[in-house]
């Protein structure tokens, strides 16, 4: 299956920091990962190198089939970015930040309307400046680009946080189209309870480097009992100081 | 080029270029002012000649020329190195003051020769610029980023200057001679200069490049011991921040990570659009 | 990236409309300076009347420093720089996008100047062709150098006083030369004005080149 990211011992730095120091990751296309970890462990310089906007100064990383040591330009407009910071001009209202980002992107605007309205904004919020909207509103709008720029690789940094329930279950269904239409997605979290049940591997990362979970290892997890090749099962994963206690979400 | 810079042989070079420099500018100041006769019409005013023009070189050509090379070098892929950007820092440091120099001993010449401290002619004109222009490269050098950010900011200022410079001649030119002010204030009189005068200006060049070139490798050194000290705090505050980050259960920074961590045992089955059951069922 | 600096200026501009800053703040600062300048020079008319160029020169470029800050506030969230760069917008074309809408601006700000010095300082223009085309490559040059040295201290938290010290030294020739050719212009010596045009022009297909060119790698971080 084509890989939408690769990446091998990867070295990457914010700054003079390396925030990523040896990084290994595979995500296949139509692929959820979940990367936890603590503060500190570099997931949000991750999903940056993975977006093309950190120069990677060891290893191999390959997103989408573009070398990003060679050029991290061209990958930018196929990757969708929610980052801490929302990326939303603050004076303008969704619509226009949405067309802004779409038009930029070189699609047509038909699907403006639509990404709106599967987020929930709609009426007198969809004309409404953006630096007026509340903080789920805005994580909204910025999940509004982001729908709407229809990325083939995902990368979203604690997509839960600032959200209520019925927008974090949003965040879950999203991530499940998106996944169904081929796209990769890699979310970091540092709260496994929400974002492990979307996902179809976990990863863990601390120091900068990356682990996938393995059967045996600490802080890892029981690989899951499969009953049939096509039942979804999820796991939920703790990562503890008191060393993995498994549970099986069937 | 980096592998000079560390060596002791990079010391000696030093010293004995500013023990040369030191007795240059010494035989330099000695005869001007004690040995060589004073000018039939400037009088002992014409002694500053042996420092003005030669302190005007180096900032113009020696110090600006370095820096603009630097800039451009490390702007080019090719050649591109931190050496590049720290050399041409240094030679904009080292420029500042040749510049400002050049500016004092002109005025100083200036004063009792014409009657003003200051004229709006196109060289006196872009040399003030320039060392505006020297100042704000380093302005932009003190303001905390990483090396090459600032690196690439502080190059594309340097050839943004460089390309200013003649612009801003050719304006002041052209302005100044929409007034005719009389060749009494045209700076490019030239003198007669000829026996001991002529090769004590002649030693005067060469002091004051030995002067710069000294000065340029001791404010290249201090600028690599800068950068080292910059390194080792950074390792100290990156082990801090590794140690607190990392709690127990988790890969800590060091423990091998099997390089095929990542194919292995998948933690969930997966096929999305199966309707999940449980608590997956529950954040539909 | 003709069209990307087109989605660009429009969204520079629009932002810049809504929240009004140029507005109530960069064109009402532009009045002040000449009405400051006429309290440091006058009252004699003489006096205001002769440096009324200059005066105005230099109350675009203090305006072109204003703008450019404007500008590169726009994007000063970490957000909004990144989700820049991601869009796909060619760095050139958010280059020219954003001097465009910084032009935009000035210009606003120059005909509000234009009125100021034939009113404050009895200034009546015999030669407006002249003026308005000095005005023209005047305000293209200032805008692409602007956001260009806007470019060069983006991101740091001190750029508001290292802006002004970075660009104006640069602009300089912009000053002297539109200075020059607003005196032909006021007193209709057309030939020795026209000359001037020499040096803006230059000036302004220069900084535009280098900003395309450079914007890109000024955007990178490391």
């Amino acid at each position: 299956m084509q890989l939408a990211v690769h990446l091998r011992a990867a070295v990457a730095l914010a700054g003079r920091f390396p925030a990523l120091s040896g990084a290994d990751l595979d995500v296949a296309a139509g692929e959820v990962v979940a990367v936890l970890g603590p503060n500190g462990a570099g997931k949000t310089t991750l999903l940056r190198t993975c977006a093309g906007l950190v120069p990677v100064t060891a290893g191999e990383a390959v997103v989408l089939g573009c070398d990003l040591r060679a050029d991290r330009t061209r990958v930018r407009r196929r990757v969708g970015l929610l980052g801490h910071d929302a990326s939303l001009y603050d004076e303008l209202t969704p619509v226009e930040n949405v067309r802004f980002a779409v038009r930029a992107a070189g699609l047509g605007t038909e699907g403006v309307d639509d990404a709106l309205d599967r987020l929930g904004l709609v009426g007198r919020l969809r004309r409404t400046p953006v630096q007026r909207l509340s903080a789920g509103q805005r994580r909204r709008t910025a999940l509004a680009v982001l729908v709407a720029r229809r990325p083939e690789l995902w990368l979203l940094d604690e997509p839960h946080a600032g959200l209520d329930a019925g927008a974090r279950a949003l965040v879950g269904t999203l991530v499940e189209e998106a996944a169904a239409q081929g796209a990769a997605v890699v979310l970091t979290s540092h709260e496994e309870a929400l974002a492990v049940p979307l996902a179809h591997r976990v990863a863990v990362m601390a120091g900068g480097r990356v682990a996938a979970g393995r059967p045996g290892g600490r802080g890892a997890a029981e690989p899951v009992r499969e009953q049939t090749p096509d039942v979804a099962e999820r796991v939920l994963v703790a990562v503890a100081d008191d060393g993995g206690d498994v549970t099986h979400v069937a | 080029m980096s592998a000079f810079a560390r060596t002791p042989l990079r010391r000696s070079v030093t010293r004995v270029i500013g023990v040369a420099a030191l007795a240059a500018t010494a035989a330099t100041v000695w005869l001007g002012l004690f040995v060589t006769p004073p000018a039939q019409v400037q009088g002992t005013l014409v002694r500053l000649l042996y420092l003005h023009p030669p302190v005007a070189w180096v900032a113009l050509y020696c110090a600006f020329g370095v820096a603009a090379l630097s800039s451009f070098l490390y702007l080019w892929r090719r050649t591109r190195s931190l050496f590049w950007d720290r050399l041409g820092a240094s030679a904009v440091e080292v420029g500042v003051v040749f510049t400002a120099l050049t500016l004092v001993t002109g005025s100083l010449w200036g004063r009792p020769t014409w009657g003003v401290w200051w004229t709006w002619t196109a060289r006196l004109t872009s040399t003030a610029l320039l060392l505006v222009l020297f100042l704000g490269y380093l302005a932009l050098r003190r303001v905390p980023a990483s090396p090459e950010v600032r690196a690439r900011r502080c190059a594309v200022a340097a050839l943004v200057a460089f390309v200013d410079v003649p612009i801003v001649s050719f304006s002041v030119d052209w302005w100044q001679t929409l007034h005719q002010r009389g060749t009494v204030l045209n700076p490019g009189l030239t003198l007669k200069v000829h026996g001991s005068m002529a090769w004590t200006m002649g030693l005067g060049f060469v002091a004051m490049t030995l002067v710069f070139v000294w000065m340029l490798l001791v404010r290249y050194r201090v600028e690599t011991l800068a950068e080292r000290i910059g390194d080792r705090e950074l390792e100290i505050s990156l082990s801090e921040r590794w140690a607190e980050g990392a709690p127990e259960g988790t890969v800590a920074p060091g423990a091998p990570v099997a390089g095929t961590a990542v194919a292995g045992a998948p933690v969930a089955g997966a096929a999305s659009g199966v309707p999940a059951t449980g608590a997956a069922g529950a954040l539909r | 990236m003709w069209r990307d600096a087109l989605l660009v200026a429009a969204k520079d501009v629009r932002i810049e409309l809504r929240s009004r800053v140029a507005l109530w703040q960069v064109l009402p600062f532009a009045v002040l300076v000449l009405v400051l300048f006429g309290f440091a020079l006058g009252p004699g008319p003489a006096a205001l009347r002769a440096a009324a160029p200059g005066l105005y020169w230099l109350a675009v470029l203090f305006s072109t420093v204003l703008a450019t800050q404007r500008s590169m506030a726009i994007e000063a969230g970490e957000g909004t720089r990144d989700g820049l760069r991601l869009s796909g917008i060619d760095p050139a074309g958010v280059f020219l996008g954003k001097a465009a809408a910084v032009a935009v601006q000035l210009v606003a700000v120059q005909v509000l100047l234009g009125a100021g010095i034939v009113v404050l300082f009895d200034v009546h223009v015999q030669t407006w062709w002249l003026a308005l085309v000095a005005s023209v490559l005047a305000t293209v040059g200032l805008s692409a150098a602007g956001v260009l040295y806007g470019a060069l201290s983006s991101g740091l938290r001190v750029r508001e006083t290292l802006l002004p010290l970075l660009v104006l030294p640069v602009v300089a020739p912009v000053l002297i030369a539109g200075s020059r050719a607003w005196s032909a212009a006021v007193s209709g010596a057309v030939a020795s004005g026209a000359s001037w045009l020499k040096i803006l022009g230059p000036f302004a297909a220069v900084y535009l080149a280098v900003g395309v060119g450079l914007y890109g790698p000024l955007q990178e971080t490391g």
